[in-house]
Order: C-alpha cells, then sequence, then structure tokens
C-alpha cells in the first residue's frame, strides 16, 4: 500500500490557493509599480511632483457665491475649502428635498386616486430615462435663467423668484422674520439663493426625488396586504393606515436602500460645474487650470467625496439601526 | 389608542357588483371620496393648463430650424462628409442583420413554447418603425435624396423581416445557432467602418460625434464592462483574501468617487501613468474610463445574483465532479446572471445617461454637440427646442432598454407560460 498514488503539486489543495494568489498578486504589483513608476518619472520630469505647498499661494480668482468670507487674494486652501462648504450646501438641501419628494410620490404610487397613482408613475418613469446633466441644463438654461426681471419678478407671501435669484423671507438680525423688499429695483432679503443654486437643487431634487420614490414604494409594497386590511378592519384611515402601521414597517426596506440614493446625490451634486456653481468640483477644476496640479488636486477630490459618503453611511447606518425590529 | 373604543364603521352596502361600466371605474377611481374627487379635479386642471400651454409653445412659438439645420451635426458630429458612405452602409448593414434575426427568430418558436411570442406586439413593432421612417426625416426636413435612403433601408428591414419570418422555417435549428455571431461580427466591421483601416482611410477619433460617439461610447463600456464586472464579482467572493480584497477595493474606489472625478483622472493623469506613447487619444480615454467604471458598478449587480444562487448548487456541481471553473460556467453564472438581469440592464440604462458627462471634458457627444449648436450665434437662445429633442431622444432609448430587459425576463422565466 506504499504507492498510494500521490496528488501532483500543481494539485494539491494546500497549494493552489497560494498560487493563485501569488499570481494574481504579482501581476497587480507589475502593474501598480508601472503605472507608479511612469507617473513618478513623468511627474519629476515635469517639474509637477507630489507638494502641497501650493495650496498657500494666493488664489488670484473669485467665486460667485461663498458661505464663509472670500475674496482672490485669499490662498487655495481656502478657496477649495469655499467649494467644499458650497458642495455640502447642495449635497443637506438636495437630500432634506429628495426625501419629502420622494416619499410624498412613493406613497401617492399607493392612493386610491387613479389620477394621482398614474402621475405618479409618469413622473418616475420620465425622470429616471433622462440623463441629470440634461435636466440641470435644461433648468438652468430653459428655466431659471427665462424668468423675469426683478420689477416684473414673481411674488408670493415671502417668496421672490426672479432672474436674478430666488428671495425667501427668514430671520433677520436680531431674530426678526423679514421679508423680501425692493430698493431701488433691486430685491433684498434675509435668504437669497442664486439661480445657480436654485437650478442645481431642484434638478437634484426631481432626480433623486424620483430614485427615492421607487425605494418607497418597494418599501411600502413589501408590507404584506394583511397589514392594511387589518388596519382598515379597524377603522383606520388611508392616512392613518399609511402613518401608523405601514411605514414603520416598511422603513425596514426602504433606509438601506435610501443610503445608496443618498449617496448617488452626493456625487451627482459635482455636476454643479455645468449650471456654473462653485460647487468642490468647480473650484477644483478652476484651480487645476490656474496650477497645473492634477494629482494633488485628483486625490483632495477623491478623499473629500469619499468622506462625505463615509459620513452619509454612517449616519445612515445608525438609522438603520433604529428602525430595525427589536427582538427579545 | 386612547381609553375610547375605536368607532365601529357603520355598516356598509354590499359594494355593487361587477360595475364594469366605464361610468362605475371612473366614479371608483377619480371621484371614490370627496378628497378624492377635489384632487383629481385640481390634478385634471392643471394637467389640460400645461397640455394647452406646452401645445402652444411646440406648435406656435417654437423655431425647430435648430434641429433641422443641423440633423446631420447631432446625428455624427464632424464625420467628413467624403466618407460618411460608410457609416450609411452601416446602418443598411444593421437593418439587414435586425431584419433577417427578427423573422428567424419568428419563423422558429422555442421548442418549449408552443406556437409564437407575441403577435400583437410584432404588428405594433413593424408600425412603429414605418410611422417613424415615414414621419421621422419629412418632420425634419432632411433633403430628398436622404429621406429616400431612410425609407429605403426601412424597406429593406421591413421586407427581411417578412421574407425571414415567411420562409425562414427551411432553414435548419443547427445554423440558426450561429445567428448571435452576427451581431459581433457586424460590431467590428462596424468599428472598422467608422475608424478606418483595412484599406479605408482612417478618420481619427476627435472627428467623431453627436450620436454616432454616444452610441460608440456606451456600446463599448457595456460590452467591455460586463467581463470585467463578472470576474471581479466573483473575486469579490471568493475566498481567496487576495483575490477578495482587491475587487473590494476596486470597487470602492470607482464607487466611492463621483464619475466627472475619474474622467478627470483619465484626462489629466492617465497620460502621465502611462510610458511616452502609449496613452490613447482622449476619446478612447474616455471610453476606458466609462468602461472600468460601469464594471464597478456591474461587478455589485452580478455579486447580488451570485449572492442569489443557493450555496447548494455549487457544491453539488463540484460533487459530480465539475472543477471550479467549470461549475462556475455551466451551473453558478447561468443563473446568478439571470437573476442579475435587471440591475444589469439598469446599470447599461445608466451608463447611457452618465455619456453625456462627457461633454463636460470637452468631447463631442450628443450634448456636447447640442453645446456647440447652441452657441453658435444663429441658434443662440434655442435651449428649449434643443434639450427637450434630446431628453425625448434619450428618453426613447432608455424605455426602450428597460422593455427589452422586461421581455427579456419573462422570457427567460421558465415558470412563465407563453402568452
Amino acid at each position: 500500500m506504499s504507492d498510494i498514488q500521490r496528488v501532483p503539486w500543481w494539485r494539491d489543495r494546500r497549494v493552489v490557493p497560494w498560487l493563485v494568489q501569488g499570481a494574481v498578486g504579482l501581476a497587480i504589483l507589475v502593474v501598480i509599480a508601472l503605472l507608479l513608476g511612469n507617473l513618478v518619472r513623468n511627474l519629476t520630469a515635469a517639474g509637477l511632483l507630489l507638494t502641497w505647498r501650493w495650496l498657500g499661494q494666493p488664489a488670484s480668482f473669485d467665486v460667485a457665491e461663498s458661505l464663509i468670507p472670500f475674496d482672490a487674494s485669499m490662498p487655495y486652501w481656502r478657496v477649495l475649502v469655499v467649494g467644499l462648504v458650497n458642495s455640502l450646501r447642495a449635497i443637506v438641501v438636495g437630500l432634506v428635498g429628495a426625501t419629502v419628494l420622494g416619499t410624498a410620490v412613493g406613497m401617492a404610487a399607493f392612493s386610491g386616486n387613479g389620477l394621482l397613482r398614474r402621475l405618479a408613475r409618469v413622473y418616475v418613469e420620465v425622470i429616471r430615462n433622462i440623463p441629470l446633466l440634461l435636466q440641470l441644463l435644461f433648468w438652468y438654461f430653459v428655466v431659471f435663467l427665462a424668468l423675469p426681471n426683478s420689477t416684473a419678478a414673481f411674488q408670493w407671501p415671502g417668496v421672490v423668484l426672479s432672474k436674478s435669484g430666488l428671495y425667501l423671507a427668514w430671520f433677520a438680525e436680531g431674530f426678526q422674520w423679514q421679508g423680501p423688499t425692493l430698493v431701488n429695483d433691486v430685491w433684498r432679503a434675509p435668504l437669497r439663493l442664486s439661480v445657480e443654486f436654485s437650478a442645481l437643487i431642484t434638478g437634484l431634487i426631481t432626480y433623486t426625488g424620483a430614485f427615492v420614490a421607487e425605494v418607497v414604494r418597494g418599501g411600502i409594497a413589501s408590507v404584506p396586504r394583511g397589514q392594511w386590511e387589518a388596519a382598515t378592519s379597524l377603522g383606520l384611515h388611508w392616512s392613518a393606515t399609511m402613518r401608523t402601521v405601514v411605514l414603520p414597517q416598511a422603513l425596514r426596506v426602504i433606509v438601506p436602500g435610501l443610503n445608496s440614493q443618498y449617496i448617488s446625490l452626493a456625487k451627482n451634486s459635482a455636476l454643479a460645474v455645468a449650471v456654473g456653481y462653485a460647487d468642490l468640483y468647480s473650484v477644483s477644476e478652476t484651480t487645476l487650470n490656474q496650477t497645473g496640479r492634477a494629482l494633488e488636486v485628483f486625490l483632495l477630490l477623491l478623499g473629500a467625496y469619499l468622506l462625505i459618503d463615509l459620513v452619509i453611511s454612517v449616519l445612515m447606518n445608525g438609522v438603520n439601526q433604529l428602525v430595525q425590529i427589536r427582538e427579545r | 389608542m386612547t381609553s375610547s373604543s375605536p368607532p365601529l364603521l357603520p355598516p356598509r352596502p354590499a359594494p355593487p357588483s361587477a360595475r364594469r361600466s366605464w361610468r362605475g371605474a371612473l366614479r371608483q377611481e377619480l371621484f371614490a371620496t370627496p378628497l378624492d374627487g377635489v384632487i383629481s379635479v385640481l390634478l385634471l386642471a392643471a394637467l389640460l393648463a400645461a397640455g394647452v400651454g406646452f401645445w402652444h409653445w411646440a406648435f406656435r412659438q417654437a423655431q425647430w430650424a435648430v434641429i433641422q439645420a443641423n440633423t446631420t451635426l447631432f446625428a455624427v458630429g464632424r464625420y467628413p462628409l467624403p466618407q460618411q458612405w460608410r457609416l450609411w452602409l452601416l446602418v443598411a448593414l444593421a437593418a439587414v442583420t435586425t431584419g433577417a434575426s427578427w423573422g428567424l427568430l419568428r419563423s422558429h418558436p422555442r421548442a418549449d413554447r408552443s406556437g409564437t411570442l407575441w403577435p400583437f406586439n410584432d404588428l405594433v413593432a413593424i408600425a412603429v418603425l414605418a410611422f417613424l421612417a415615414a414621419w421621422l426625416p419629412a418632420a425634419l426636413k432632411l433633403p430628398v435624396p436622404l429621406q429616400l435612403r431612410w425609407w429605403a433601408i426601412t424597406a429593406l428591414l421591413l421586407v427581411l423581416r417578412g421574407v425571414a419570418g415567411q420562409w425562414g422555417g427551411l432553414v435548419p435549428r443547427r445554423l440558426l445557432r450561429f445567428l448571435p455571431l452576427f451581431w459581433p461580427a457586424l460590431y467590428l466591421f462596424g468599428m472598422v467602418l467608422i475608424a478606418g483601416g483595412l484599406g479605408v482611410p482612417r478618420v481619427p477619433p476627435s472627428e467623431w460625434g453627436g450620436l454616432l460617439l454616444t452610441l460608440l461610447m456606451a456600446s463599448f463600456a457595456i460590452l467591455l464592462s460586463f467581463p470585467i464586472g463578472i470576474v471581479v464579482a466573483l473575486g469579490r467572493r471568493s475566498s481567496l483574501p487576495l483575490l477578495r480584497w482587491s475587487s473590494v477595493l476596486y470597487i470602492e474606489f470607482i464607487r466611492g468617487a463621483p464619475l466627472i472625478t475619474l474622467l478627470f483622472l483619465g484626462q489629466n493623469i492617465l497620460g502621465y501613468m502611462l510610458p511616452g506613447g502609449w496613452a490613447p487619444d482622449r476619446v478612447w480615454r474616455a471610453a476606458w474610463v466609462l468602461t472600468f467604471f460601469c464594471g464597478a458598478y456591474l461587478a455589485e449587480a452580478v455579486r447580488a445574483g451570485l449572492a442569489a444562487v443557493p450555496v447548494g448548487q455549487l457544491e453539488a456541481a463540484r460533487s459530480l465532479g465539475l472543477s471550479m471553473p467549470q461549475a462556475l460556467r455551466h451551473v453558478v453564472l447561468p443563473q446568478a446572471l439571470q437573476i442579475a438581469l435587471p440591475a444589469t440592464v439598469g446599470q447599461f440604462i445608466s451608463l447611457l445617461q452618465d455619456t453625456t458627462l462627457l461633454s463636460l471634458i470637452g468631447l463631442l457627444e450628443l450634448l456636447g454637440t447640442a453645446r456647440t449648436v447652441m452657441a453658435n450665434p444663429e441658434f443662440l437662445g434655442k435651449n428649449a427646442e434643443v434639450y427637450l429633442t434630446l431628453a425625448v431622444l434619450f428618453w426613447c432609448c432608455c424605455a426602450a432598454l428597460g422593455l427589452g430587459s422586461r421581455a427579456l425576463e419573462l422570457r427567460l422565466n421558465p415558470s412563465h407560460s407563453p402568452t
């Protein structure tokens, strides 16, 4: 019995995994070494090797709107922070708006009203099949730039909409509620949103709203029919059924889906560059054109968006734990 | 619940049985309760106002000359005029292949299904094609020779479909298996026709544009990202840590960054990473970025499909003596890909939409061409007309992909009975 056929070493189950991993690892290493080697060599030749000193030099370009004080004599890092803050502003407003719109439309898909139900369907199908960039350009060039001048602006209580921006009532100094006022044919208001910002968030909200609506619809559809029937037979109305019985159970399915929609909204906000809103990507592009520091700018962009994604994921995971069923 | 017991609903009259009349249906759908009635009336009024407003704009105010005067630009960009016969040839070949495939599929109903599939949809498709061919060239005010060409191409497609549908049964099933090979062959031949080579003069990628460039970019990325997605998905589910971690790293890197920053990487940094002279043209660089971008998202779709296949399938295949690659190829992947089909097509649809981002890095695909047209002083301020046209075009392409995906899903589903 001495000559039990020995498995050749290249078919030994203890060896094969290491062979495969070794080969793949080697291939990856070679490719990375090749790419990085070239990168270092070419960047050295161009005098652009990784350095962060340029961040302290004056930016010498202005941005149209900023939440923190900024002028062209301030350094590059400051302009990047301005862009980041502008991005965050668009993302936060977009998230809230898309959630509200999407939830409303998603719930409308279960309305007893046939017209409302079909309109919700049409909205989702129209929006999802048209590129976001096209929608953003449409909102900016066709809708917002075609608004009337200040003197002929659309006026509602507390809201004024004209070619120069969206003016909203808000708390002025000393916590006084103050609406927009016309001074010398120019509107003044405690809160002014530029047309670029308005077009961006309108586009982001309507686009992401359609995807959120699908997530919400899927979540509600996952609640067993018996829950509806039980709630109705207890005498609850449609809205009470939705609010107290269906939505709490649907949230378990909805929240993980929302997470990915929120992250894609955050990434889509980089399309602000198309409508001239000074977001992080837009100011980064200008920075690149002025300094030629492609690699550093790219690394900063990548880091910033990864961080934003991470924050959204962590927050949504927290929310997810809140809405999960607590079993004994 | 508060202490008072919930009010009992008054006993309802028995629902009127078989209320099938349209008035009954209308009342049920729109005016079931007073609130529903108010909502319905308001919505109807808003819809009516929007419809009338749009009608007025589209037929009174809008000036469609901006589209009619630039059809060539929108279709192929600055592709040199003397070489455009190649594109016509390609379209004609595509029409021939489509017509033949369509007819042959008709005349060879699947063995496991009795009769033909969707005869009604077949008629609808023919009617839509005929209508488009008759109406579009005229509506776009194409020169008469071009209109004639479109008519001839459509006629070719429909005639071939008719011929193959009528007499295709004479073609033996053995030969029919080679039918799917026509499409990749046509694609490769089309690439040669478009780019040149093999005896025809070269047309550099910088001269491609419009719809041609959009479709090329999307199809290239879709075709090549598919194998990438499968390999990376398998890697991510592998038990070998190195494969798993490198796949995870790739997927998370791509999915963490906005596409526009990756295109930025492709345009500004990729050139530094490759040895001198290796870096492809700007157009191809963007195409590769799109491919790797789509590959990461596809990997997630395929991974979900793989996760849905029970482990027992792989174990059973292995215990039958199949090697790992054989088990994956014949047992696991066919099931996983079928489950992943809707997500995959969804990804392709979003890739088609993402090609518009190429206009932001200066490529003249459909949206880039549109923006150059609108920068022309002659057509200044015609944003609404152009954007609306593009939106309709994209909507039709994406909706058609979605419909096709749903039809394929039904067809692949073994438990679905034929209709």
